[in-house]
């Protein structure tokens, strides 16, 4: 009787410990960290704000941060207009949605280290896109932004927007379905031409789409890391680094422990930003249900 | 207001015909209602008459231009669905306007076009809701102003009330005829509940399996049905059926019902049989009943004995099950000359009301006794 009562819980206390211990206890840890002058090994005298005051002296820090924001606002802007276009043309009950659906949502299957390697040899100038446009004739084309630091962070975004857009037009997909029939029929007889029952009523009523659709992408766009160090390995020079990027090399490469570990607690700050507006409003819609 | 004509309409989804050959003609102002069970078609029928759906054979004409080729915003109608179909993300107030506002209505004219529907619907109060907000019976209201709202030349009603509860649609139901007395706009609704059908139109289509089974007035449908599908659908309880065979006795033919004891009772019928051919007889519920109850003519009414088996006390009245020629048939009787069940009971039968119907075809046998 007893053990039975015990049974849940003694099986999920390991899964809960470990939880506990590498996140949530590592995540403290870190923050102790940033207080601290670590370099290549930890060490734990506090020694206040020193590694952030540090850290943004630094231009490399920076370069990150502008890069973050707009890999992220491009990333999640891009993904959400081509989800949402693609969701709507597959919504016209055309003949072969199964197979389109399966074709747009197929780059989710790839982990982002593979897109970052396709995306590295399809736009690397002297193997990929450029030498196939130059190869067919036109000599004076060039498309050399993984090489060009100005527009090298713009790579990551094309590859990102690859990958994940396919998965926003999944969300819309489900969300236009939910749309009720007999309102586009009622607005179609009110006299709304198609494109403006879309424009004034399908797609303000897919809001709580738009919502989870940023959420995710935001917190991929915050995250990422692999596609940067298969794409671009963060170059040319620290041209297309992302927060994540960097806190990597310095924490792990560069033996700058105290500074990496500041870095990551401004990233989970930025991540708070976003998760707790989201949980706040999720529990209270569910408190008003 | 417009006339509406529906003459020989197909509509064919791949191999499937859901209609076949509908003929209807309705006149400016009149209340048409298509009922039928689900599947008959008349919902295919409507989106015909609204252009959200193709025409593949025939001609629908409002007023008098054929509209076959007309998309529905240019047909000038308004429709009610029975999910409501409220735009979601909109005020009461956007919804009521946004058929006038796509349709370049100057905005003064918009307000005061919403102010009049607001207040004949009695929805002033909500007007600054969401549709979420809103009780089922009030999104109702507003799905019903946005259509009044239009002032279209035809209303469609899709079966608007199968969503509320019971007491609500009895209301609703009461509130678009007066709705319909005081506007006089033509009105095509859907339903598949035979009340609704009867208590609003002023012209019944019946329909079942794609074919119009009957086209008349409330009362035309009612008490002299085209076939056995009408007579069963149209009533409820519905129409009692027995199986009868026609017989000479002495010098008049007729048919014989037999009580469950294995008594007979001779029922004479004019002309037009055969002994010995067989019929389907109908009969309504109403027209056999306890014999305090004075049914119409004297020399009409057979007098017959039999057991009951159950009663259902309704109230108004009680419905008494019987058995004649060993077919249930049901009696609406008085409550308070109603046997008890076990019990025989002596009823009343008005031949004037009997109808009889070809056993294989179900169509009408023309036979009213004399």
């Amino acid at each position: 009787m007893r053990l039975e009562n015990l049974l849940p819980k003694i099986v999920l206390a390991p899964t809960f410990v470990s939880t506990i211990i590498t996140i949530y206890g590592f995540i403290l840890w870190t923050a102790w960290i940033s207080f601290t002058k670590s370099r290549m090994l930890p060490r734990y005298e506090l020694e206040g704000l020193v590694q952030y005051v540090k850290l943004f002296a630094n231009e490399r820090w920076w370069v990150a941060s502008k890069n973050l924001v707009i890999f992220g606002s491009l990333f999640i802007g891009i993904c959400i207009l081509i989800g949402l276009l693609l969701a709507i043309f597959l919504d016209q009950k055309i003949r072969i949605e199964g197979t389109l659906r399966t074709v747009f949502l197929y780059p989710m299957a790839l982990s982002f280290i593979v897109t970052g390697t396709v995306w590295k040899w399809i736009l690397n100038p002297s193997l990929g896109l450029e030498k196939l446009v130059n190869d067919m004739g036109f000599t004076s084309f060039t498309f050399d932004w993984l090489v060009n630091s100005e527009m090298s962070i713009y790579t990551i975004v094309i590859a990102g927007v690859w990958q994940s857009s396919g998965f926003v037009m999944a969300l819309f997909l489900a969300g236009l379905r939910g749309v009720d029939d007999s309102i586009i029929k009622a607005a179609m007889v009110d006299g709304a031409s198609l494109p403006r029952i879309y424009w004034k009523i399908i797609i303000p009523s897919l809001r709580p789409v738009f919502f989870s659709a940023i959420m995710i992408l935001a917190h991929i766009a915050i995250k990422s890391f692999d596609l940067v160090v298969a794409l671009t390995g963060g170059g040319p020079g620290y041209s297309s680094d992302l927060p994540a990027t960097f806190m990597y090399s310095f924490a792990f490469t560069r033996g700058r422990l105290g500074m990496g570990a500041a870095s990551s607690m401004m990233m989970f700050g930025a991540v708070l930003a976003i998760i707790v507006p989201y949980l706040y409003s999720e529990l209270r819609s569910k408190k008003n249900e | 207001m417009a006339s509406l004509v529906i003459d020989e309409v197909f509509k064919r989804f791949g191999s499937v015909e859901v209609l076949k050959g509908i003929n209807i003609c309705i006149e400016p102002g009149e209340f048409l209602v298509l009922v039928g069970p689900s599947g008959c078609g008349k919902s295919t029928l409507l989106n015909l008459i609204a252009g959200l759906d193709s025409i593949s054979a025939g001609e629908i004409r409002i007023g008098d231009r054929v509209v076959n080729a007309i998309p529905p915003k240019d047909r000038d109608i308004a429709m009610v669905f029975q999910s409501y179909a409220l735009y979601p993300n909109m005020t009461i107030r956007k919804n009521l306007s946004f058929g006038l506002e796509t349709r370049k209505v100057p905005k003064a004219e918009i307000e005061q076009q919403i102010e009049k529907v607001a207040e004949i619907l009695q929805i002033e109060n909500l007007l600054d809701r969401k549709p979420s907000q809103l009780s089922g019976g009030q999104r109702q209201r507003v799905a019903m102003g946005r259509a009044i709202a239009r002032d279209p030349l035809i209303f469609l009603f899709d079966e608007p009330l199968s969503n509320l509860d019971a007491k609500l649609r009895v209301e609703m139901r009461a509130e678009i005829k007066k709705l319909h007395k005081r506007l006089g706009t033509t009105i095509v609704y859907v339903t598949h509940d035979q009340i609704e059908a009867m208590t609003m139109a002023d012209r019944i289509a019946i329909m079942k399996d794609g074919v119009v089974q009957q086209f008349d007035t409330p009362n035309g449908v009612y008490s002299n049905p085209s076939n056995l599908f009408v007579a069963g659908f149209i009533g409820s309880p519905s129409m009692n059926f027995i199986p009868v065979s026609f017989e000479q006795q002495e010098r008049s033919l007729g048919v014989v019902l037999t009580n469950s004891k294995g008594q007979e009772c001779f029922i004479p019928v004019n002309s037009d049989f055969v002994p010995g051919q067989r019929a389907v007889m109908g009969i309504r519920p109403e027209n056999i009943t306890d014999t305090n109850a004075g049914l119409g003519n004297r020399q009409q009414i057979v007098e017959l004995e039999s057991e009951v088996r159950v009663i259902e006390p309704t109230g108004p009245d009680t419905l008494v099950h019987v058995e004649l020629n060993s077919t249930e048939v049901i009696c609406r009787s008085c409550p308070e000359f109603a046997g008890d069940a076990g019990a025989s009971m002596k009823l009343a039968l008005d031949t004037s009301k009997i109808l009889f119907f070809d056993e294989e075809s179900g169509e009408r046998l023309d036979g009213r006794l004399s």
